[in-house]
């Protein structure tokens, strides 16, 4: 087995992508789906796993399929023209990540919640949604490297060496989560909770793929790393001290508040300041990744936050207590 | 930083005012240096301006 197992569809488009990648028929054609929906979530999220680690059972060729491309390329259009409309603009960088940098007081996020009043099975379900990306993390940021210059592309490499665990494997972020998933009795293995990931957990990491991916993003991939970065030490606190009062581990967060204080100060000061000194046509760009990692946090987090005030659980199909 | 850490290379030992030693091999180290911090002497961001948000639509609804 070289890859997770493919999930069931969730309609039209995402059917079309697993039977061509199954059996062979044309991918399908994309025209007027939700672009934030289930099925064109799922649908984008096949095509660009395929970079990563792909499927059980799925050639590799698929990769680089032309036709298949064509239908990412459409699925993008879509996506993209969604966060584009999504967010306000703009090219004030400075503005915007002042705005990051202040701590609301009295504010009501997932991370208060699990922080205050959380209940295991709801950091249990909280976990899983973010597996989707931290079983990968730090991944599509790789992609950027190439596409940076000097002092940008040094800083940005430093800061992934130190997400990537410094050299060493056990301490590599993505492994220091799948502790955390063991000790809580998840399932650790790649992909394993892709089927119950909704909409709105597939779109974060659907969103820095993108960026990832093309080039001319590049200054948009920078901004959600450096939006990430600055709003993960705070929320890491709030978590930790979450898991310290439900009794787990908080290895995972902790690390993460004072790996991120540093993060932040590095994209901020090297990374865009660099970038934007040399390439400083991209700052609306660095502005569109800045907002729509915040607008499409907000959004999981208000689909999270809603269905847990009315007792419900946030994933596509509830989880037993066990594996 | 104004009002921020004072950013080191690693990686460091720093000898703390009770004879304590901490200790962090991060290619960079962010110092706090407003004393707020929870993870002293490393920065957590505690220095961070703190605000009140604005009323959001649904509280504005609410009104």
């Amino acid at each position: 087995m070289n890859g997770p197992k493919l999930p069931p569809a969730r309609g039209p488009l995402s059917a079309g992508v697993i039977s061509a990648l199954t059996s062979g028929p044309p991918p399908p054609q994309v025209a007027g789906a939700d672009p934030l929906g289930e099925d064109l979530q799922l649908a984008l999220y096949l095509c660009y796993e395929l970079h990563y680690r792909g499927f059980d059972g799925v050639s590799d060729e698929w990769e680089w399929d032309p036709g298949l491309l064509r239908t990412r390329r459409d699925l993008e259009r879509l996506f993209l023209a969604a966060l584009r409309g999504g967010v306000p603009g703009g090219d004030d960088v400075t503005g915007v990540l002042e705005e990051l940098l202040a701590e609301p007081i009295e504010a009501v996020g997932i991370s208060h919640h699990l922080r205050d009043d959380g209940e295991l099975w709801q950091l249990r379900e909280y976990v899983v949604h973010r597996s989707i990306y931290h079983l990968k993390e730090a991944e599509p940021h790789a992609w950027v490297i190439p596409r940076l210059q000097g002092r940008a592309k040094a800083a940005l490499v430093a800061v992934e060496f130190d997400e990537f665990g410094g050299g060493r494997a056990e301490r590599m972020h993505s492994q220091l989560f799948a502790d955390l998933m063991d000790e809580l009795a998840l399932d650790t293995s790649y992909g394993a909770y892709l089927e119950v990931a909704p909409a709105e957990m597939l779109a974060v990491v659907n969103m820095m793929s993108l960026f990832g991916l093309h080039r001319r993003l590049r200054g948009a991939l920078v901004g959600h790393f450096a939006a990430a970065e600055i709003t993960t030490a705070p929320s890491a606190r709030r978590m930790a001290q979450g898991l310290t009062r439900l009794g787990v581990d908080p290895l995972f967060y902790t690390e993460h508040v004072e790996a991120d204080a540093v993060h932040e100060q590095v994209l901020r000061r090297d990374v865009i300041g660099d970038l934007l000194r040399r390439e400083p046509g991209l700052a609306a760009d660095v502005v569109l990744g800045v907002q729509a990692t915040d607008w499409l946090e907000g959004r999981f987090a208000d689909l999270v936050l809603g269905r847990w005030r009315s007792g419900r659980s946030s994933l596509l199909v509830p989880m037993s207590d066990s594996r | 930083m104004p009002g921020g850490p004072v950013l080191v290379e690693g990686p460091v030992e720093i000898t703390l005012d009770d004879g304590s030693t901490a200790r962090s091999d991060r290619f960079l180290v962010a110092l706090c240096a407003c004393r707020r911090s929870r993870s002293y002497p490393f920065c957590d961001t505690s220095h961070r301006r703190r605000t009140r948000p604005p009323p959001t639509d649904a509280e504005a609804d609410a009104d």
